[in-house]
């Protein structure tokens, strides 16, 4: 953590958590008896309780958004550049909830928990989730918080989706939501990645069959694998041509030389596999691709994205960016004209930026000063003024 | 200019669903929201415009019309679609047209008049392009790529059988005179058309 702590961060956090002893029916049909979620609050509920923001994660994502757990914390939370006082998402005047979505691995209640009718971990037995359960185990969250109406529900990637879905599911409850390098279903393409993932997981001997907790084997190599290839998909071409081109880590291409050869990539994947695989659990990412790969907004309504926007009362910010392409703008454009069709509320930009799907992590002029803009006027909304 | 904003709005029934194409910071459309509770979405390709837009809480979408022109929108799908100063800067001004009219059921097309005599002046005596503090820019770096005078566009309505339902014209000052009214391509700065098919 930086000394002292900057102004514009929330400083130092604590994380929450909540016990919801009420069964909680999943889409599967199954259900949970009970569960846990963690999460973390910044800035002050205001007395008549309108100034909410629910942000969501994305894949890998937990509860903490911002600020820091401790002086010895290195990095800040995952949005931690885009909320905090004065930034885009403005903890001087909004209430910020960040969640670890059930069936994570970073505290709430997910296949590392122990299962109440075995007395074991749930493993591979966790209930198959999808982007509602999370919304709806969500809207309790709030519940319990005294939060009845959200002035706006954010998410990037697979964060994106379940706002998507709250403005369907809760559109009494939900007044703005922000959708950004998202998506409304999955290609075909964005589903094959996901398998290989999977399969990395699966095959590695250490899986056991997901009973890697009881067996005491753990699927590092698995999960570091997908994680290199989830990278992969997170960065553009020219980023990564830029970050690293055919730079050598290590080894000569000099004739009369045959030393092992390592490309700058290799290593940076390596890295970030390795980093992950020890961090990360290989249930839980099998668990959150699936639901990534479940999700299709219109399912339920005839296929028709038109008539699912129907459904929703709030207004909508979309944002891509141009060299994202695990979801380029074209997925993004698709959820702008069916909600244009159903005449919502809606603004959309595409941000030009060079950093891939990962840009809605990382600074940028425009999106900062975009989402700033929305966010002022969702303040202003709150004042009274025109909206 | 207030005024062509002004001429426009009389044109617009309360509660009509707008559609503005090239809608800069949202001026207009937050003009006509407040004064005539429209529903109103528009479409801009400049950065900085759609965040003003969105600081003026204006629906506006991030659309090139010379990439996807109106393809995303159904036929008769909007009461009014407005070009306000679009016109001249797209790649194909009539197809625009076109477009403008299969999506709204009325267009309302406002426009810089180069008949204007200042224009001509410019033109005819020192022989290079006009620039003046309302269109500061040099030929070779404008967005304005089609000007056009007011007899050019009401041919081109001619041509493709479009209907002139009111015209207007404001002068070099923004206000509103007999000449402008008597020889308009003469006089007339600013041209504001409504127009149906």
């Amino acid at each position: 953590m930086p000394s002292p702590i900057p102004a514009d961060s929330v400083g130092l956090v604590t994380p929450q958590s909540q016990l919801f002893d009420r069964p909680l029916t999943l889409a599967s049909g199954r259900q949970l008896d009970s569960y846990e979620l963690v999460y973390e609050t910044y800035g002050q509920l205001n007395s008549d309780r309108s100034n909410a923001i629910l942000v969501c994660h994305a894949l890998s994502g937990d509860h903490h958004a911002a600020g820091y757990h401790g002086a010895e914390d290195s990095k800040p939370g995952w949005w931690n550049l885009y909320i905090g006082p004065g930034k885009p998402i403005d903890t001087n005047r909004f209430f910020v909830v960040s969640l670890n979505n059930l069936g994570g691995c970073a505290g709430s209640t997910g296949p590392r928990s122990i299962n109440p009718a075995t007395g074991e971990a749930w493993g591979a037995g966790f209930p198959t989730l999808r982007v509602r359960d999370w919304v709806h185990s969500q809207a309790r969250l709030m519940d319990t918080l005294g939060i009845g109406r959200l002035a706006a529900v954010i998410g990037g990637s697979l964060g994106g989706m379940q706002a998507l879905r709250w403005a369907l599911e809760y559109p009494d409850r939900v007044a703005h939501c922000i959708a950004i390098a998202s998506a409304m279903k999955l290609s075909a393409q964005n589903l094959a990645f996901n398998e290989v993932s999977r399969r990395a997981i699966t095959s590695d001997p250490g899986f056991s069959g997901g009973d890697y907790l009881g067996q005491q084997t753990l699927p590092r190599d698995g999960l570091a694998l997908a994680r290199m290839i989830g990278h992969i998909t997170y960065l553009s071409h020219d980023l990564m041509g830029e970050k690293f081109g055919r730079e050598l880590r290590s080894g000569s291409f000099a004739l009369g030389q045959d030393s092992d050869i390592e490309f700058q990539v290799q290593s940076y994947l390596r890295y970030q596999g390795e980093r992950f695989s020890t961090s990360f659990d290989a249930n839980t990412y099998i668990l959150m691709t699936r639901a990534l790969d479940y999700f299709d907004l219109a399912r339920e309504y005839g296929d028709n994205p038109v008539e699912a926007f129907h459904h929703a009362r709030c207004k909508f910010l979309v944002v891509s960016f141009s060299t994202d392409w695990r979801f380029p703008p074209l997925r993004s454009r698709e959820i702008v004209d069916a909600l244009l069709a159903a005449r919502r509320g809606v603004s959309y930009a595409e941000i030009d930026s060079n950093l891939g799907h990962d840009a809605f992590l990382l600074p940028n002029q425009r999106y900062q000063q975009l989402l700033a803009n929305y966010m002022n006027n969702i303040h202003v909304e709150l004042q009274g003024g025109p909206g | 200019m207030r005024l062509p904003r002004d001429l426009v709005q009389a044109w617009i029934k309360p509660e009509e669903q707008v559609l503005d194409l090239g809608c800069g910071d949202g001026t207009l459309l937050r003009q006509l929201i407040d004064d005539k509770n429209v529903q109103g979405y528009g479409l801009e390709i400049d950065p900085h415009a759609i965040s003003q837009c969105v600081t003026n809480g204006i629906n506006v979408v991030e659309q090139d019309l010379d990439e996807v022109g109106l393809a995303n929108f159904t036929d008769g799908s909007f009461d009014t679609v407005i070009m306000n100063q679009t016109l001249q800067a797209v790649h194909f001004p009539h197809l625009m047209v076109d477009e403008m009219l299969r999506v709204g059921k009325v267009g309302i097309v406002v426009f810089p008049n180069f008949g204007h005599w200042r224009c001509r002046l410019h033109l005819g005596l020192r022989g290079q392009m006009p620039v003046s503090k309302f269109l500061p820019h040099q030929w070779y770096d404008t967005p304005n790529i089609h000007f056009c005078t007011i007899r050019d566009f009401e041919n081109l309505c001619r041509e493709k059988n479009i209907d002139i339902i009111n015209r207007r014209f404001v002068n070099a000052y923004g206000g509103s005179t007999v000449s402008a009214r008597l020889w308009p391509n003469l006089f007339g700065f600013i041209a504001i058309y409504r127009i149906s098919k």
